[in-house]
Order: C-alpha cells, then structure tokens, then sequence
C-alpha cells in the first residue's frame, strides 16, 4: 500500500500546519484517498468543510501516521468519499447544510442539521434565505408483513438528550432503527468564527459537557500547535490528571446507569456514590465538579494545592477499595447478565470500517486509543493497558469500562506521584499570518479532533470532531434484530453525545 | 449482593440534611406565584426534564440529584417520564431553533397549573451561545419562566435549595386559600 508520505509527494504541502502535515490536492488524488478510506488501509478522522474548500483528516491504520487532506473546490462541488466510504455519509450531509458544498453522486442528499428552523441557509457560507416550506423527512423504508413503526422523541421519557428515533419493528423485533438528529444544533462552528482564542476555549468546553475536560484538552493542544507554543511541565502534568478523573467520572456513571436500564437500581446507586465523590474531590481540587474553564491555551487556569491533592487521593483510595465488590457483583448477577451478554452485537469489521473510538471500538476488536498512538505528552512517561474485547455486546462495553477505571485509577496516581513542579501557564501571544493547528484527545467516549486556523490572535476557522459521528450510526446496527424493550440498554452502553454530534 | 446490601445496615446512610433555601429564589417564587391562584400540591411535585438544546452539563447534575448524597425523592420530588404527569417543566440549554417546537408543544402538553424553570445559564438568555443563527436564545421567549436558577451547570444542591423553594411557597400558597 502506498504510504501517506506518497500522496504527500503528490500534493501542495502547507507550511503553517501542524504537528501533522496538510495537503493541497487535486480532484483525482482526493478520490485516491477515498480509495483508501474503502479499502481500509486508512481511517477516517474527520471530514469538514470552507466555504470552497473541503478537508479530510485520515490516519494510517499500521503507522498512526495522521495527515489531512484538503481540496479546493470553486465550483462548489466535490467527489463524494461516501460513496467508496460509508462512514463519510453524515459528514457530507452536514457539509452540504452548513457550507451548501455538494458531494457529487452522494448515496444519501437528505438533510441532516438543516430542520429547515434557522431562516437561512448555509450558515456558515454565503447565505440564502431558507426554504419557503419544509418538506416532511423521509425516513427509510422497510417493507414487509405486520411491520409497525414506533416513533420516539425528540423529548425522550427520561433526563436525556433529544434526538429522534424510528424503529421498524415486526412483533417485538427491530428490523430498522434510524436515528435523526440535529436538534441540539447551537452553531457553534459559527460562533468560533472571529472569536478570541479565550472565547474559543470557552465553547469548545460546551461543546459536550460530559467530555467538558477533553474539548478545553483538544482545543487547547491545536490552538497550542498552531502557534508553537510550548506549555509548561505542571501543566502538561496536570491535564492528563483532569482527563483521567472526567474518564473515571463519566465511567463510573455510565456503568451504573446501564445496569439500571437492565432493571439493576442496586449497581446504579453504588457507582452514582462513586461518581459523586470524585465530583466533589474535582470541585475541592479545581473549583468546578465537571472542571469546567480548567484547561485553557497556553496552560491550566487553576493550580492544584495540597488540599485538592488530598482530597482526590482519598476518592481514588475509596474508589479503589469500592470497586472490587461492584465488580464481582456485576460478574456474579445472572439476571444482570442474561440482559448484557450477547446484546446489541456491533462486529469487528464494522467498528474498524467507522473507525469508532472509545469503548465502542475496543469492546470490538478496535485496539485505537489516542493516547497510544499517535500519542501525546504526559502519556508517553505514564504505564498504562489499553483493554480489548472481541464480543462487541452490551457486556463487552460494561467490562472496557470496568477495566479503564482501574486503568485511570493508577493513572491519575501516577501522575499525582510524579507531578513536577514550576509555571503553570504561558501567555497566548497574537501571531500574525494564518496558523493552522490540529489535536487528537481520547475524551471517555473516544478520540475528540479539532482542527483549527488561527489569524492574527482570532478564530479563523475551528472544527470539533465528537467521537460519536463514528458511533451513533454502529448503534443503528447493533439494535437490529434486537428486540424494542433491549434499546434503551444498547443506547446507554453506547452513550452517544447528541450535543457533540449535533455541535 | 448479600454482602454488599449487609454492609449498607453498618455504614450509615449517606443522605446529606436539606440545604437552607436559596433567598432568591424564593422572592423570585414569591413574585411568580401572587399571578394565580395555585391548587393545592401537598408537598411534592412531579418534574419532566426537556433539554432544549444543553451541552448536557446540566442533565449529569441533575442526574445527580437522585444519588444517595441528595436523595431528591425523600422531598416527594420525583423526575417523570411525561409532560401529562407533570406539575414542573425544567428546561435546560439555550433554546434551539431546531427544538423549538418540541418545547412549545411538550409545554402545552403539560396540565395545568404548571411551573417552569430554567435550568442553568443558557436557560436564562442563551448564555455564550446567544447570538447564533441557530439559538432562539432563553427558556423565556418561548414558554413563561416562573424560576431560574442559575449555574454552569447548577451544582445539585444549587437545584434542591431551588426546588424546595419551590415547594415552600407553593405548599404557603395553599394553605392561605
């Protein structure tokens, strides 16, 4: 297989990106690279758009080389990656509403963030008044004996985010579940533009606010990158200790709230305590629970002191001393475990295929942490496993979880044992010129991307990649020939943002 | 299992007492209850949570409320799975365009007498997201607010000092008619 460095020869290369490398092609290499998305030698990381131009960041799957790929297109129109490469199908979509840049022979030219509710269209392009009507959505069709349809949401039953899903089911079975979404759209990508670095900070941590702490993280690093910017030890340090303590947080919830939709209240309320506590150690330690506004470029905003430092030594002591019994008490409970085990199956070819982060990708087979490969500092000096499942069920995503507290667990120790000293921040001088900057951030959920361009001290262009574009459509395979009663497990162990996709 | 639910008789409960009320919110009740003549709840209320477009900070602390630190549900307060069943709509996030209209309509779905609160501080006026061609902005321009109760995201004892508030001057409101 030809490597990255290949079509790197072929291209412009962009001399103010970094730490990866951006490539200028032509219409034919573009389709080249779609080629490889296809076959699978690459993967895909993202796929957004300019008002003319539209880039694709891919990464090698044997190298973890990272590279984005970028084509002008003046006509306002581009050869479709979707049609060689399913998992582009939503990011096209999106492309088309946002920028009105369409993809040639893309399979689906349905709308996707576009409600046809924000008066105009193409936001973030020249705009154009909306359309004078909305036409109802086509959902797809599944055709059959006694097929029913249960439409659910926006406003779900219970304190979740909305999205709209359409179930097909024959009897009790899902035959099709197709999901839309959309309805969290806030425009954040619009607000990024022309903002101050500060106030980019600032959105990029309610993009999603369960991964509040890996957003500010992504952002934070691109921005850094942009401006070869070089922060602080401590700081470097101390990130990794908030990324491990959103991770064992969001972990910890997530375990417990699956159970509960198995009908299992008992685990919820003990991993909710867990959770709980190391909330308020956060919020003795940084002054937020969620540790919100913490990470900011150039640095962190708030030291740790001995108080702090103590209080989240005593949560991960007692998560530590806690856990085993949750453990063995999800391991032991057969009518727990009758629900989870072999639920909502997602196979390995498709977690490889849509390049799913996070638990989803590795309870199938999907050995890919960013904090691996291509890896980023304080991770490199830190031990730490990345657990793999094969199963790809409900059961297999409960147990990368339960293994990844343990794992975050000593890792936010170690760091705590190792914590160096000295300056916390470095100011974020305005550079003049373009400057463009790019991050990879294994948020709890999966790799969080941004992507950015920087002028002059403001936000020229920022995009923000959730890891739940590659998991919300798996979902859509996993429940299919589930039954209806088993969706809202499947969901959970899913745990998709609605707010990071919808962005 | 049997273990883990023996322990819970030696460890004591974890449920923290009732904070003192929150005196904004309060006046700020005070204000909104003298419009009409409310019936009588007893002391509990039943809530629906609608997202409106949060970044769901604001859902993991409510969430919270019903860990065993807070307990929401000793109040009689409890977290309902449909408007009709509701005496509360609590509405988070800046409100979207895109989910406009499933506020309006969850809202007229909901019986009357019927309180709203806004949730956290894009609830308010759309927080750092106002402006945005995609945000209407706060809770208030779509359906009236009777409470706000501020916070990015309100820690949960933020929210009971604001719900009990809530049930104080409902339950006063009751017993002088």
């Amino acid at each position: 297989m030809p490597s990255l460095i290949d079509l790197m020869l072929e291209g412009r290369k962009i001399r103010q990106h970094s730490p990866w490398p951006r490539i200028v092609v032509d219409a034919h290499l573009w389709k080249y690279a779609a080629g490889e998305l296809a076959q699978g030698g690459w993967s895909l990381l993202g796929l957004w758009g300019e008002p003319t131009t539209v880039h694709m960041a891919v990464i090698d799957r044997d190298t973890a080389e990272v590279a984005v790929i970028s084509l002008d297109c003046p006509s306002r129109v581009y050869p479709s990656v979707s049609q060689h490469h399913p998992p582009a199908i939503r990011l096209e979509r999106t492309i088309n509403d946002l920028f009105g840049l369409t993809a040639e022979d893309l399979p689906d030219a349905r709308p996707w963030l576009d409600h046809n509710r924000w008066g105009v269209r193409f936001p973030l392009s020249d705009r154009i008044d909306a359309l004078s009507t909305t036409a109802p959505y086509r959902f797809l069709a599944a055709e059959g004996d006694g097929m029913h349809q249960i439409a659910v949401g926006p406003v779900h039953a219970g304190i979740i985010e909305p999205g709209h899903f359409r179930f097909t089911a024959s009897g009790e079975t899902v035959v099709r579940l197709e999901q839309r979404l959309g309805y969290t759209h806030k425009g954040i990508e619009g607000l990024m533009r022309g903002a101050s670095v500060e106030r980019g900070a600032e959105l990029a941590g309610r993009v999603s606010g369960d991964s509040t702490v890996a957003y500010a993280y992504a952002f934070s690093r691109a921005a850094e990158a942009a401006l070869q910017l070089a922060v602080p030890a401590r700081a470097v340090w101390l990130r990794a200790l908030l990324a491990e303590l959103e991770r064992l947080a969001n972990h910890l919830g997530d375990i417990g709230a699956i159970c509960n939709d198995a009908s299992f209240g008992l685990m919820q309320a003990h991993c909710n305590v867990l959770r709980e506590d190391v909330l308020r150690a956060s919020n003795i330690a940084f002054g937020h629970r969620l540790m919100r506004d913490v990470i900011v470029p150039g640095g962190l905003g708030r030291d740790l002191d001995e108080k702090g430092r103590a209080s989240i030594r005593a949560a991960l002591d007692n998560i530590h001393i806690r856990f085993p019994a949750l453990i063995e008490l999800y391991d032991n409970t057969a009518s727990l475990q009758d629900r989870t085990v072999g639920t909502g199956i997602v196979t390995s070819a498709l977690a490889r295929q849509y390049a799913a982060g996070g638990y989803v990708g590795r309870a199938s087979g999907r050995t890919f942490d960013a904090r691996r490969a291509p890896g980023y500092a304080p991770y490199h000096d830190l031990r730490f496993e990345v657990p793999v499942l094969d199963e790809g069920d409900v059961n297999a995503r409960v147990w990368i979880r339960i293994r990844e507290v343990e794992q975050s667990l000593s890792l936010a120790n170690q760091v705590l044992d190792r914590l160096p000293g000295g300056p916390l921040r470095v100011p974020v001088a305005a550079e003049a010129g373009p400057r463009e900057g790019m991050a990879l951030v294994e948020g709890f959920r999966g790799d969080v991307m941004v992507w950015l361009r920087l002028d002059g001290g403001r936000i020229d262009r920022c995009h923000l990649r959730d890891p739940s574009w590659f998991q919300w459509p798996l979902l859509e395979a996993a429940i299919e020939d589930n039954i209806v009663a088993d969706f809202p497990l499947c969901n959970k162990s899913f745990n998709c943002s609605y707010s990071g996709q919808d962005l | 299992m049997r273990k883990l639910l023996f322990q819970s008789f030696f460890r004591g409960p974890l449920t923290e007492p009732a904070p003192a009320l929150d005196e904004t919110a309060v006046e700020e009740l005070a204000a909104a209850l003298k419009r009409a003549a409310r019936r009588r709840l007893g002391r509990s209320l039943s809530i629906r949570e609608i997202d409106a477009g949060s970044c769901n900070g604001c859902e993991l602390e409510i969430h919270a409320l019903s860990n065993a630190y807070y307990d929401v549900e000793r109040f009689g307060i409890r977290f309902v799975a449909s408007p009709r069943h509701a005496d509360v709509l609590m509405v988070t996030g800046p409100v979207t365009k895109n989910m406009r209209d499933a506020l309006e309509r969850t809202y007229h779905a909901t019986p009357d007498p019927k309180w709203v609160i806004a949730l956290g501080d894009c609830a308010r006026d759309g927080g750092c997201f106002a402006g945005s061609y995609a945000v209407v902005g706060g809770v208030s321009q779509v359906v009236p607010v009777d409470l706000h109760i501020p916070g990015c995201p309100p820690p949960p004892v933020t929210i009971l000092q604001g719900l009990l508030a809530l049930l104080d001057r409902t339950a006063k409101t009751a017993a002088s008619t």
